[in-house]
């Protein structure tokens, strides 16, 4: 078991910002990172799963999200912040010191003990919550396209969604597929109106509205995807190769259940205009507290707020 | 080398798979995927770990698309493990250590 005066879980932009300032303040933070997986719940966080950054300030040419997130670790490193890669599988922020356990949730004793705690967990992508998705999941079925465009070169795909993220995602993908459909359940797109225009503009990108998706046809590998108009009724199959996933996101909040307030949706609550939650000493920050903006400079912006949070409220005990 | 990833080509695949007294376990990987770089120093402590009962190997699918192809790798990562020359079983998407340790031990 060891003690921390910080321990930050979560390391995209906010918590690695969060590790950065509570570093530089002299906090020696433990940063639990959490471990690979091929969903955006893994170190890095969303990031990792995406191509070019051309909006975080300061990259004039643009970054890519996995570069920006191993400068932002090496960041954090530099002024001695201590990154383990594991998942947490138990708090108990019932009494301080909070107790944090990595590994066997059931273990008696914690792995870590902390005065504060900073809960940066992200969010993570939504499934379609089909029975073929487990089975057809790497095998045309995928929540990445920056990994998996390379495999459908002349191929016809789909996406599912009509946020940023889809028409990212839509757009990387017709440098490889000779069609890109995008299924989307209404008839506008949420998709910020530089996304959409590109969308609209490209000759590979074509357009189901107000279509849902009944099933991911295939029994070894994706062979079709059987949607149907929700205005019209009317039921079809896209003769599709691959189908790729981006209906949106859940806030990593499962951990806190019954301990930290959460809206309807299950992001935690925190206070207006600050990082604190209603446990005295836990803050939180980026996208597992923020539905509304949810960027890489919201989020690292927060963790920058969180960090201040906890550094002012652990002078104020005196400690 | 101890506990050393061969990068295994087209040319090379067969003759190196097929020969190994061990079962071989190969990495699908490129460049531009980020989940495959965050396994790849997972896969170096399991290379030297397991030295002498099984062997890491390394495919660059886009150096090797016709390997890729020929074990229908539609994902990346994706890790096969080869017993006697022939595909045992497939770990497809990154994982951490104990979890892919989990998974292999059953076939080892």
């Amino acid at each position: 078991m060891s003690h921390h005066e910080v321990v930050i879980i979560g390391s995209g932009p906010a918590g690695l910002t969060a590790a950065i300032y509570t570093a530089r303040a002299d906090l020696a933070p433990l940063v639990i990172e959490g471990e690979p997986s091929s969903t955006s719940d893994q170190p890095g966080g969303q990031l990792m799963l995406t191509t070019e950054v051309e909006n975080f300030p300061g990259f004039p040419e643009g970054i890519m999200g996995p570069q920006l997130m191993i400068d932002m670790r090496a960041q954090a490193a530099r002024f001695g912040a201590d990154i383990v890669t594991a998942k947490v599988s138990r708090v108990d922020l019932g009494e301080r010191p909070f107790r944090i356990w990595v590994g066997d949730p059931e273990a008696p004793e914690p792995t870590h003990t902390a005065d504060a705690v900073i809960v940066s967990t992200g969010a993570r992508s939504v499934m379609l919550g089909l029975e073929a998705e487990q089975r057809l999941i790497g095998h045309g079925l995928s929540t990445c396209a920056t990994c998996d465009g390379f495999f459908f070169r002349d191929q016809e795909i789909a996406v599912v969604g009509g946020g940023d993220s889809a028409l990212e995602e839509a757009g990387f993908l017709t440098k490889f597929a000779s069609k890109v459909t995008i299924v989307h359940r209404r008839d506008e797109l949420r998709a910020s109106k530089i996304m959409q225009q590109r969308a609209f503009d490209n000759p590979k990108v074509e357009f189901a509205w107000n279509t849902v998706v009944d099933d991911v046809l295939g029994e070894s590998k994706v062979e079709g995807l059987a949607v149907r108009d929700t205005v019209t009724g009317e039921a079809r199959t896209l003769p599709v190769t691959g189908v790729f996933i981006a209906i949106g996101h859940r806030p990593n909040t499962d951990l806190f259940a019954g301990q930290l307030d959460m809206d309807e949706a299950g992001y935690l609550v925190t206070g207006a205009d600050r990082s604190t939650t209603n446990v005295e000493g836990v803050f939180a920050c980026g996208d597992v507290q923020d539905h509304t903006y949810r960027q890489a400079i919201t989020a690292a912006a927060s963790g920058c707020m969180a960090a201040i949070d906890a550094e002012r409220w652990l002078e104020s005990r005196g400690d | 080398m101890a506990g050393a990833i061969s990068n295994l080509s087209e040319t090379t695949f067969d003759e190196e798979v097929g020969s190994a007294s061990e079962p071989v376990l190969v990495d699908f990987w490129a460049e531009w995927c980020g989940p495959c770089k965050m396994i790849a120093p997972i896969l170096e402590e399991i290379a030297s770990e397991q030295e002498g009962t099984l062997r890491v190997a390394k495919v660059n699918v886009d150096e090797a698309p016709e390997l890729a192809r020929r074990f229908e790798v539609m994902s990346i990562p994706t890790l096969i493990l080869f017993s006697d020359g022939q595909p045992a079983t497939r770990i497809v998407g990154a994982k951490g250590k104990p979890q892919l340790l989990q998974e292999l031990a059953a076939h080892l």
